[in-house]
């Protein structure tokens, strides 16, 4: 068979903005491979009203897996449903998506059924009947093509990479019984203590800013906020390994080798002098603007658009332009 | 406790990589260094055994001879032993897991730290992937780690936020940077790790089910431009990236 699955995420009742990209990856498979996207979600009882969007995307059938012991990701569930499911079925292949969770899961998945994974892929295509991935390697510093011999063929999709396209489909909803046994889990969520301000993360958004240690100190970070906000809800802080490192920011927003990979419409580095690891994490960005006091700085050498100067003086008015912008 | 963190060689992250014939990497001149997430999951097992005040970390590979050169590092920085597995690893995951699995299931170790992900394939696999093939409890990409009453507590950062979980043991946890900066291995270390076993056998690699097509350098971005110098040039900047870019 041909068909793809779709295994998307949600979280406290709301799909996540992955799970379109990831029915939307596998529709593009399928339409390639002869056949029709199914999508799976797992999560807690009354999930099955929120996924009629994974129709619009492409979702011909969504099976829904609802439990309340399903309601946060558990490792040990989810494994079990997803491999249950793959295992009483002939999908050509299955994708996740390649978020904190997806990762988790993926590789568990593809080792209880014995079969190869791919993992964070940027591109799909079916070439002579078989699922050609390309992936990148070395944090970036390459791109390899693979294919993987196992049934089904088991993908992680790398997040902001393949846009949702709205492809309409039936959607129908089809209820798959819970028979795990949550006691027996051996790994439990003791609780999810959200970010400040539940803000995108910086891997999942449309818009990244991101300052390294030419901002000066922690302090300057008001300014990266204030254009943050001026985005209305599309844009997420990140920070270089340097800032991270001298504790002016947290971890979680560290952006290259050490930190997340990200790849955003539009990427923001303020101060930056653009090292290889740092590269690594945002290279792939749709477009990259960099401002440096510096008119030498690496970062200039990747950037679409530059500008040189004071970014004390440079953020404010970049902040209006984008206020003034936001609202034609 | 008995932990074993899982290390690998890797070219160094800031080494220009050369792409060969047949999609290999030209290794000539580069220097190799312990995987960077692997230290974190080294530094976890030496704090822990630490904490504790008895039991052993033993550092593990699956690699080619040169890998005994990090495990050395692994021993100076303060694993008590280690075991080279000698076998030839690929991007596939699952075939490395595997080798691992046929050592470590008879190890009846505790705990089994690994780096989140390898920075060579960046497969980000063979952890989970291992401790599936162990059926043992498994945390990925944990930020901190702490035993606690006999479970192994972890912070995850999910995205948008911090998810705090915890297992029972044995456990296997594959650590991210975070709560603890790696120890560089001190002069007594070094001089030290020369007396601490190191031990060779040879590995049961399975062969590798994934086919590498093709490995290319990523494109290069277009050549971008400099459009002007401070405030002065912001309206210049918006201008192309509405109409330019097409990104606002």
């Amino acid at each position: 068979m041909a068909n793809v699955l779709a295994v998307v995420e949600q979280r406290d009742g709301t799909l996540r903005r992955i799970s379109d990209e990831v029915v939307s990856a596998a529709k593009s498979v399928a339409e390639q491979s002869g056949g029709v996207v199914h999508a799976i979600v797992i999560g807690p009882v009354g999930t099955s009203a929120t996924v009629s969007q994974l129709a619009k995307f492409g979702a011909e059938i969504i099976h829904v897996v609802e439990h309340d012991a399903l309601k946060g990701y558990s490792p040990d569930g989810y494994v079990q449903v997803i491999a249950d499911h793959i295992k009483g079925s002939d999908y050509f292949a299955v994708l996740f998506g390649a978020t904190t969770n997806g990762k988790d899961l993926a590789p568990r998945v593809a080792a209880r059924l014995d079969v190869p994974l791919a993992g964070d892929a940027t591109e799909l295509a079916v070439e002579s009947g078989d699922l050609v991935i390309t992936r990148p390697m070395y944090a970036g510093r390459a791109f390899a093509k693979v294919t993987l011999d196992g049934a089904p063929r088991i993908v992680s999709i790398r997040p902001n990479v393949f846009r949702p396209q709205e492809r309409a489909a039936a959607g129908t909803v089809q209820q798959v019984a819970f028979s795990g046994d949550a006691s027996a889990w051996k790994v439990t969520v003791r609780e999810v203590k959200a970010a400040a301000g539940g803000k995108l993360d910086v891997s999942e958004a449309p818009v990244v800013i991101s300052g390294g240690r030419g901002l000066k100190g922690p302090e300057n970070w008001q300014l990266l906020e204030q254009l943050r906000d001026a985005f209305g809800g599309r844009a997420a802080l990140g920070a270089s390994r340097a800032v991270v490192d001298a504790g002016w920011r947290p971890h979680g927003e560290q952006v290259g080798q050490t930190g997340k990979t990200v790849s955003p419409q539009l990427y923001f580095a303020v101060g930056i002098s653009g090292a290889m690891q740092h590269l690594a994490g945002m290279r792939s960005a749709k477009t990259i603007v960099a401002i440096n006091k510096d008119p030498d700085a690496p970062i200039f050498k990747v950037a679409d658009y530059g500008i040189v100067g004071d970014f004390t003086e440079i953020l404010p008015a970049l902040t209006e332009a984008i206020k003034a912008e936001q609202k034609h | 406790m008995k932990i074993i963190a899982c290390i690998k060689r890797v070219p160094d992250t800031e080494a220009r990589l050369k792409i060969g014939a047949g999609g290999t990497i030209d290794s000539t001149g580069v220097k190799f260094i312990i995987s960077p997430y692997d230290e974190y999951a080294l530094e976890a097992a030496f704090r822990i055994r630490d904490a504790q005040g008895s039991g052993e970390v033993v550092a593990m590979t699956v690699g080619d001879p040169a890998a005994a050169e990090q495990l050395r590092s692994a021993l100076a920085m303060g694993a008590d032993r280690a075991l080279l597995l000698k076998g030839q690893t690929t991007i596939d995951g699952l075939a490395t897991a595997k080798a691992l699995a046929a050592e470590i299931k008879e190890a009846a170790a505790d705990l089994v730290l690994l780096g989140m992900k390898a920075m060579d394939d960046d497969q980000q696999q063979v952890g989970p992937m291992l401790a599936e093939l162990l059926g043992v409890a498994c945390i990925t990409a944990a930020s901190d780690i702490a035993i606690e009453d006999g479970k192994v507590v972890c912070h995850r950062e999910i995205e948008g936020g911090i998810e705090v979980v915890e297992a029972t043991l044995p456990a296997l946890v594959t650590l991210t940077k975070g709560a603890h900066e790696p120890r560089y291995p001190s002069l007594k270390g070094i001089m030290a790790a020369k007396k601490k076993p190191l031990e060779e056998k040879d590995a049961q690699v399975p062969a590798s089910r994934i086919t590498l097509k093709d490995l290319t350098p990523p494109a290069d971005r277009p050549a971008g431009r400099i459009v002007g110098q401070g405030s002065d040039a912001v309206p210049e900047l918006i201008r192309a990236l509405r109409d330019e870019a097409k990104v606002l």
